[in-house]
């Protein structure tokens, strides 16, 4: 009996294999790595174009001449070698790749650590560097070591105030920035099935954050039926009794909001023991927290009221946009008085749209809340989509609503 | 696979951003990234990684994949980093770089003197040895070769 990715990769954990990939991304970031490492090694041709996709998310648009010319080399690369191009504007390579392009049972590797993200189909996705990128465009394939597994059982509902993203927090929290390291993580349980595919996107999100190699749901109704929406079909996959390494129980009724203070992302502390903190900024997008079931839940809570304090909200892709425009959801955060930035990582990793001042204090609903992430001197601290709305109208740190 | 070099200790959980910030990602000038290593942390270590053995704490090298944590590291004239667990994207990126990784456990005396040798599994530091965890020889492989461009092409 075996593990999810023990399934996917066909052997049993602790084994090196090697094995094809379906799906290989880079970002405008790494892109520019891999790009370099393919001339280092002299290759020309990419055999399998189809497998691969260069996504421009990072810094987009181009904030100056410097990074315009990495982007324009890079998209002249993308069309020389037949490789789908998501240009400025479509959005976080993640969320492009979970809206009908990933699929239950593949292997995906993309240039990002956050490549965990997209396990939430039942997928083996996990983040590799550049030069290991480059090999994988090279020749279509690449090694891994069959991970462990730490299974996270779910058990009952979430309630009104807290989110997937508290979930996330949670088990962060108790695992430790290294608890899982090397290790794959699989969410399952009775709770899993009340979980959405966006919630399921933001619990994998966060596993890279522990040390795993991936975090995974088997795909099921849920699953199944958000595929449909893009018209692909899959299959269900049914967990086996077996061999995990280590467990985690997690009772979602008890879950309750959670932030995660400077500058860990493991020290995890209930909202109420740090509501008041000042903020400078609030920050609502990111591949954890930048779909349209986010920009809804801000909506509604921030609907015919005012901000208090600079916010700026990131939609993960266009479509995420273009639903939040057609709904009125993008309306009311107008209304508000937040910014909207265009579709992409925003200031989540510091390097433009909203880097903090010396001394700055920012709830953040990304993912990692590393010293100067955000910019030189700047605070972070992480939250749910709830606890970002109600600290946004207050300007001080705040208890989401039915908490 | 050996090397050696004078200590240099750093901390548990190490992460990517505070080896190399987000703002000198865009680039491809390798020189820039091993210019501003850990600016954030401490300016004052960067002049000491020249022919240094980095002894660093627990999950080493955490947090964003980029690779120019790696290539910064190697470029600042680090000869090798020894760490009781490394965050696994850095570890993979530091071998398709020719950066040795070396899973152990020793105890840290900034400037103490520390040898290793890959093939025969052990590191020391001042004389007392300690052993490794074996690398696959895949990866010793890559290493060897200087790194996986370099290892790419010897196959060819
Ligand atoms: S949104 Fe942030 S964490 Fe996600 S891919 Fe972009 S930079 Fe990385």
């Amino acid at each position: 009996m075996s593990t999810l990715c023990e399934q996917i990769l066909g052997a049993p954990a602790g084994e090196y294999v090697d094995r094809p990939v379906d799906l290989a991304f880079a970002h405008d970031g790494t892109g520019v790595l891999t790009r370099e490492t393919l001339r280092e090694m002299g290759v020309d041709t990419i055999p399998h174009p189809e497998r691969v996709r260069l996504i421009f998310d990072h810094i987009v648009p181009a904030n100056t001449s410097i990074t315009a010319d990495l982007q324009k080399e890079l998209r002249e690369y993308a069309c020389s070698s037949g490789i789908a191009l998501s240009d400025v504007g479509g959005g976080i390579c993640h969320q492009v790749m979970s809206e009908g392009v990933v699929r239950p049972g593949q292997i995906v590797v993309g240039a990002d650590s956050h490549t965990c993200t997209l396990g939430a189909f039942g997928a083996f996705a996990t983040g590799v560097g550049a030069t290991d990128m480059a090999a994988i465009w090279a020749s279509g394939s690449t090694w891994f070591r069959v991970p462990e597994t730490v299974r996270v059982t779910l058990a009952g509902r979430l309630d009104g105030a807290a989110e997937p993203k508290d979930v996330a927090l949670a088990y962060v929290g108790k695992l430790g920035m290294d608890g899982a390291s090397y290790r794959a993580l699989e969410f399952l349980g009775d709770g899993a099935a009340g979980i959405s595919m966006a919630g399921r996107l933001t619990l994998c999100n966060m596993a890279v954050e522990t040390g795993a190699k991936t975090g995974m749901f088997y795909a099921d109704d849920v699953t199944l039926q958000y595929l449909a929406g893009y018209g692909v079909a899959a299959e269900r996959q049914e967990p086996e009794e077996c061999c995990a390494a280590a467990s985690v129980a997690i009772d979602l009724d008890a879950v309750a909001p959670l932030v995660a203070v400077p500058h860990r992302v493991d020290t995890v502390r209930p909202v109420a023991e740090v509501a008041g903190t000042p903020l400078d900024q609030v920050f609502v997008g990111t591949c954890t927290n930048g779909r349209f079931e986010d920009l809804q839940r801000f909506a509604r809570i921030v609907r015919g009221r005012q901000v208090a304090v600079r916010t700026i909200v990131v939609p993960a892709s266009r479509s995420v946009l273009r639903q939040a425009a057609a709904t009125g959801v993008l309306a009311d955060i107008v209304e508000a008085g937040c910014m909207i930035a265009a579709p992409g990582c925003g200031p989540c990793l510091g390097a433009h749209s909203g880097v903090l001042g010396e001394g700055e204090v920012c709830l953040s609903t990304a993912n990692r809340n590393f010293k100067n992430r955000m910019g030189v001197g700047g605070e972070i601290y992480l939250s749910s989509v709830a606890t970002a709305a109600a600290s946004a109208l207050t300007g001080t740190i705040t208890e989401p609503e039915g908490a | 696979m050996h090397g050696a070099g004078h200590a240099v200790c750093l901390g548990s959980d190490i992460d990517t951003d505070i080896i190399i910030a987000g703002r000198y990602l865009r680039t491809k000038n390798r020189s820039v990234w091993a210019e501003h290593i850990f600016e954030d942390l401490d300016p004052a270590l960067a002049p000491r990684l020249a022919g240094a053995v980095i002894l660093a704490g627990k999950n080493m090298g955490c947090g964003s994949s980029r690779e120019q944590a790696v290539i910064a590291l190697k470029e600042a004239g680090v000869a090798g980093i020894v760490a009781p667990s490394f965050a696994r994207i850095f570890f993979r990126n530091a071998i398709n770089v020719g950066l040795p990784v070396i899973e152990a456990e020793v105890p840290c005396r900034e400037g103490a003197s520390v040898r290793f040798d890959l093939d025969a599994g052990w590191v020391e530091v001042d004389g007392d040895r300690f052993p490794v965890r074996p690398l696959s020889p895949r990866m010793i492989e890559i290493l060897r070769a200087g790194g996986l461009v370099d290892h790419w092409r010897s196959q060819r």
